[in-house]
């Protein structure tokens, strides 16, 4: 073996490196708001009981789960200039990475409001509850539980696919990977150590997460 | 030099996305097989195999694919091993299916009642029988519709290896892209392959987990 392994060259780039991992939270947390609205309407849409909106919502969420999100994010880039619709690179990025995460939280959303039965909604009636203190103190928990582990699932999920964005241009953690790359000619060792800051990234969120629902939903459930 | 976006174009990107099919398949093939080794190191009752399974699924699955792919395009030549696109890609890929497809089989294993065990143990059934004849035809019939499932994300997933190089359907569409100056319509017919493709294979996944399951 005669390549000398020299992580110490990374050392110099320990700004670039923490950049790139704020800016990864940062297009991670953004795209996760964006996409929670959109699935939000999707699944409402879905669920719903207006044929045009329901095929529109099914056609949207099928045709985003069928193809890639690297050839979606070159249409956003590359695509609609075309048709006059400009963007740059971190906005595409955005864009297309929202559109993407909106399909499948649309998914989500759905089996998280068809699992809710009726008959929860009509006992919380039946108590003298309002229609809005139904939705609080009944359905919204019983909601958020049941869509819990597939949403922080999917957080981490695109937690990863951002790193694709790095091919149009867009700055995020793997970008930082091949500025530093062209300076040091260490690919090997910094696309290594790039890719287990997301290994730290996805343990983190995973082991939080899990906290979160040990508190939250696991907890109270048994005080009740 | 630019050219107008034509139908010779449309060919090109359909042979293309063979390169596509093929990869995935080769990824298929070669995740199945490793697959099949993390499912059992999973289960075995046997305690540092079960931790290497673990860390390996948790390796895999808590890092980008791009981020894999890079690193065995450039970690291989590292090791005196060819480094070509192809190599790479499918290593790689067959290395990211195995960590989801092992999962995937491990749960459907589970998944089948403890007393089917029970039963075939009351029958007099080895333990190798009892996973052959009782175990595994049920297990496997549970399997197939998100073995299916994830082929489509498989199928998707080989669009990144362009990134290092490989000439697959996405990667065929950004050079016709610029040769022909019509990103639209050239990512267009690509996005409509993928679909094809993906498409078919969703069905056929729904189409399978609405058949009959196994006992539970």
């Amino acid at each position: 073996m005669s390549y000398n392994f020299r992580f110490s060259a990374l050392l110099p780039y320990t700004d670039e490196i923490v950049r790139g991992v704020v800016l990864t939270l940062q297009l991670s947390v953004i795209t996760m708001s964006i996409g929670l609205v959109i699935g939000l309407f999707v699944a409402l849409a879905r669920t719903g009981s207006i044929p045009v909106l329901r095929g529109a919502a099914t056609t949207y969420v099928e045709a985003i789960r069928n193809t890639p999100l690297l050839v979606q994010l070159l249409i956003v880039f590359f695509g609609l200039p075309h048709l006059g619709i400009r963007f740059d690179a971190n906005t595409a990025a955005v864009v297309a990475l929202s559109i993407n995460l909106g399909a499948y939280c649309g998914e989500i959303l759905r089996a998280g409001l068809q699992s809710i039965r009726t008959s929860q909604v009509e006992a919380g009636r039946s108590l003298g509850l309002t229609a809005g203190q139904t939705f609080r103190h009944v359905v919204l928990f019983q909601a958020v539980k049941a869509v819990y582990p597939a949403l922080t699932s999917q957080f981490v999920l695109l937690l990863l696919a951002t790193s694709v964005v790095s091919a149009i241009g867009a700055t995020e953690l793997f970008s930082e990977a091949s500025f530093i790359d062209s300076r040091t000619y260490r690919s090997f060792e910094t696309y290594s150590l790039i890719t287990a800051a997301y290994l730290v990234l996805t343990l983190t969120f995973r082991a939080l997460f899990a906290v979160v629902w040990q508190l939250v939903f696991v907890r109270r459930s048994r005080s009740r | 030099m630019i050219r107008e976006f034509g139908p010779n174009d449309i060919v090109y990107l359909l042979e293309a996305a063979r390169w596509t099919v093929a990869l995935a398949l080769i990824a298929a093939v070669g995740g199945g097989i490793l697959g099949v080794i993390v499912a059992v190191l999973r289960i075995v009752p046997f305690k540092p195999a079960n931790w290497l399974a673990i860390g390996f699924i948790n390796l895999i699955q808590g890092t980008p694919l791009l981020g894999q792919l890079f690193v065995f395009f450039f970690g291989l030549p590292l090791f005196h091993v060819v480094v070509d696109p192809w190599v790479a890609a499918a290593l790689s890929l067959s290395i990211y299916a195995s960590a989801f497809l092992g999962e995937i089989w491990r749960g459907s294993l589970q998944s089948v009642s403890p007393r089917q065990w029970e039963a075939g143990a009351s029958l007099g059934l080895p333990y190798h029988q009892r996973l052959l004849h009782v175990i595994l035809p049920q297990a496997i019939r549970i399997a197939v519709p998100p073995t299916v499932g994830f082929l489509v994300q498989l199928v998707k997933d080989t669009s990144l290896t362009a990134l290092i190089g490989f000439v697959e359907l996405t990667r065929e569409s950004q050079i016709l892209s610029n040769s022909t100056y019509a990103p639209l319509q050239v990512y267009g017919v690509a996005a409509l392959i993928y679909f094809v493709i993906c498409f078919a294979l969703t069905r056929l996944s729904q189409r399978l987990e609405r058949t009959p399951h196994a006992a539970r």
